[in-house]
């Protein structure tokens, strides 16, 4: 393999306000290889998820990308028309939100979301995206899955509904699919299923995946490399074991300290943020 | 004595789906109880729906239970009239997880802190103010930012609000539910820490609701673990987590994500018929009972 399947340059991300422009993500790069699983992590405000959006080019007014390139398989996505850009969401990149009530439609059954996904992308005719429908339910473990098609979200608890979510990222088999906090309004043994889930879908799809989350147990269960962001700027990037080991930059090792019971080989909980 | 005792605390939410149908009975708090120690930090887990925050509730009669006893300080505040259980409140208090949603933004938050002192009449003006003054320092907070409203803080210093506020009256007893859940790790931290430090300065005594269990290994001497209304198993917290009985707390503990990508895991399926769900507390070891 010549380039990484998903390389972000020197990526900036301004918030325009009246007063001042907030940077909320400040020169951030790092690569994605085909089938890894990166894991993002850093807490509220630190700039995770404004990164994970400006890849999809799904910022919202005042925020704007102010700097970088976003190559995925060698094009630079930044640079793409906004009818270009449809065509890579979804069928190249997909996205799993945090809360699948708010981001599953509520009055489409969730079979025919899943469809839709389909035939927007020309991946599929209507019946064959029913069909499809189906199958994917049943790859994300959906007991009884030909009649579940038919119910909408509403009618399936929230570990289900993840899994909705899961299948219709799935269903144009992209090659990149980002997870934003993708269990963290699960109990913990719904996200147990939803992550081994991932896990299988992974090996299988071999898809690569950027996993957004503030959970350190999370990531040591699910990533092969971390990126620690703190106030917008990326401060330390490597394999998972080195980061829960020994981390290196000054943040990560207070971010891992404050974990209830992680043990604390090499110094003592301290503050690292301002006090909350 | 210990300082809470809760006796077959019992909550039935009646649903009633038409006119037609027949109301059901949801027993969100199906036969509950426990005991909690003058001083001690006692954590009740479990996940939505298990019944842990409508538990937390009864106690304080901010939900009526349905029947059972809460004996505080060896009196039944369940049959308390009005006038006393106002006056009992000031003993137990309750602290919210949503640092965002439990105070009122329309009022400054010296305000919201000086209005239990207010509602029940202590203190002079001048007094009260000196005294959210010191409760500003107790929590971490800025006593000249008492003018400020609750949008000008951060969750975190929300959350000391809600601390400093809970804290107005003197309580002897927290309901803590949730209370560091919504925050950021490190704040997180920061939070649990302020509380630890109460606990030893005044010897407060919690129940700290939670569904971290990593937090409340770490923070409680005792749990309690909940599941569809009711606890399948108590204990010393070494034990419980040690040698987990119970085959729902054993799938709970194993679906923690471990921390160490090299740890084995071995995740434990539910099996909701491998248990008699109506099945009693017996004892299982010191100090560690299990319903099994």
């Amino acid at each position: 393999m010549d380039h990484p399947l998903l390389e972000v340059q020197h990526l900036s991300v301004t918030f325009d306000s009246p007063r001042a422009p907030v940077v909320a993500v400040d020169d951030v790069s790092f690569a994605m290889a085909r089938g890894e699983t990166l894991g993002l992590v850093g807490e509220s405000g630190s700039g995770k998820s404004v990164t994970a959006f400006s890849i999809l080019r799904l910022l919202q007014p005042p925020g704007r990308i102010s700097g970088g390139r976003v190559l995925f398989d060698g094009r630079d996505l930044l640079t793409l028309s906004e009818r270009e850009m449809r065509a890579v969401r979804g069928a190249g990149i997909s996205l799993i939100f945090q809360e699948p009530m708010t981001a599953l439609n509520p009055v489409m059954t969730v079979g025919n979301q899943i469809a839709e996904a389909l035939t927007v992308h020309g991946m599929a005719s209507r019946a064959e995206a029913r069909l499809r429908a189906v199958e994917l339910l049943d790859a994300v473990h959906i007991p009884d899955a030909a009649r579940r098609v038919r119910d909408y979200a509403h009618q399936l608890s929230g570990g289900m509904r993840q899994r909705v979510m899961i299948a219709i990222a799935l269903a144009c088999r992209p090659p990149l699919v980002i997870a934003d906090e993708p269990t963290t309004a699960l109990d913990v043994t719904i996200q147990a299923q939803v992550l081994d889930l991932l896990r299988e879908l992974k090996a299988q799809y071999h898809l690569a995946l950027l996993l957004i989350t503030h959970d350190f147990g999370v990531i040591a269960e699910m990533a092969d490399r971390v990126a620690v962001m703190y106030r917008g700027r990326l401060v330390e990037e490597g394999p998972v074991r080195q980061i829960l080991r020994e981390p290196r930059h000054e943040y990560t090792q207070g971010l891992l300290a404050a974990i209830p019971g992680m043990p604390r080989p090499r110094s003592e909980v301290r503050s690292v943020a301002p006090k909350g | 004595m210990p300082l809470l005792e809760v006796r077959s605390l019992v909550k039935h939410f009646v649903r009633r789906h038409g006119l037609w149908t027949a109301p059901s009975v949801v027993k969100a708090v199906d036969d509950v109880s426990f005991t909690i120690d003058e001083g001690e930090m006692f954590g009740l887990v479990g996940e939505s729906g298990s019944g842990k925050s409508t538990t937390g509730r009864c106690i304080l009669r901010l939900i009526e239970p349905t029947s059972g006893t809460v004996l505080f300080r060896g009196e039944n505040v369940l049959q308390f009239p009005r006038a006393r259980m106002r006056r009992a409140r000031r003993d137990m208090q309750i602290v919210f997880q949503d640092p965002y949603s439990s105070l009122n933004p329309r009022m400054r938050v010296g305000e919201i802190v000086e209005e239990p002192l207010v509602i029940h009449k202590l203190g002079t003006r001048p007094e009260r103010k000196q005294r959210v003054a010191e409760l500003f320092r107790l929590v971490g907070l800025d006593p000249d930012h008492v003018q400020r409203y609750p949008h000008q803080f951060s969750g975190g210093q929300r959350q000391r609000i809600g601390i400093a506020r809970a804290l107005a009256l003197n309580p002897a007893l927290i309901v803590a539910d949730e209370a560091v859940s919504a925050l950021d790790v490190s704040i997180q931290a920061q939070v649990v820490a302020l509380l630890m430090d109460l606990k030893a300065r005044f010897k407060l005594t919690y129940l700290f609701i939670a569904h971290d269990l990593r937090l409340v290994e770490h923070i409680c001497s005792r749990v309690a673990v909940m599941y569809l209304g009711r606890i399948v198993e108590i204990g010393d917290t070494r034990a419980l987590f040690s040698s987990p009985t119970h085959p729902y707390t054993r799938a709970l503990l194993s679906a923690i994500p471990v921390l160490d990508p090299d740890a084995p895991r071995q995740r434990i399926e539910l099996d909701p018929s491998s248990f008699d769900r109506e099945a009693p507390l017996r004892q299982i070891g010191q100090g560690h009972w299990a319903a099994v």
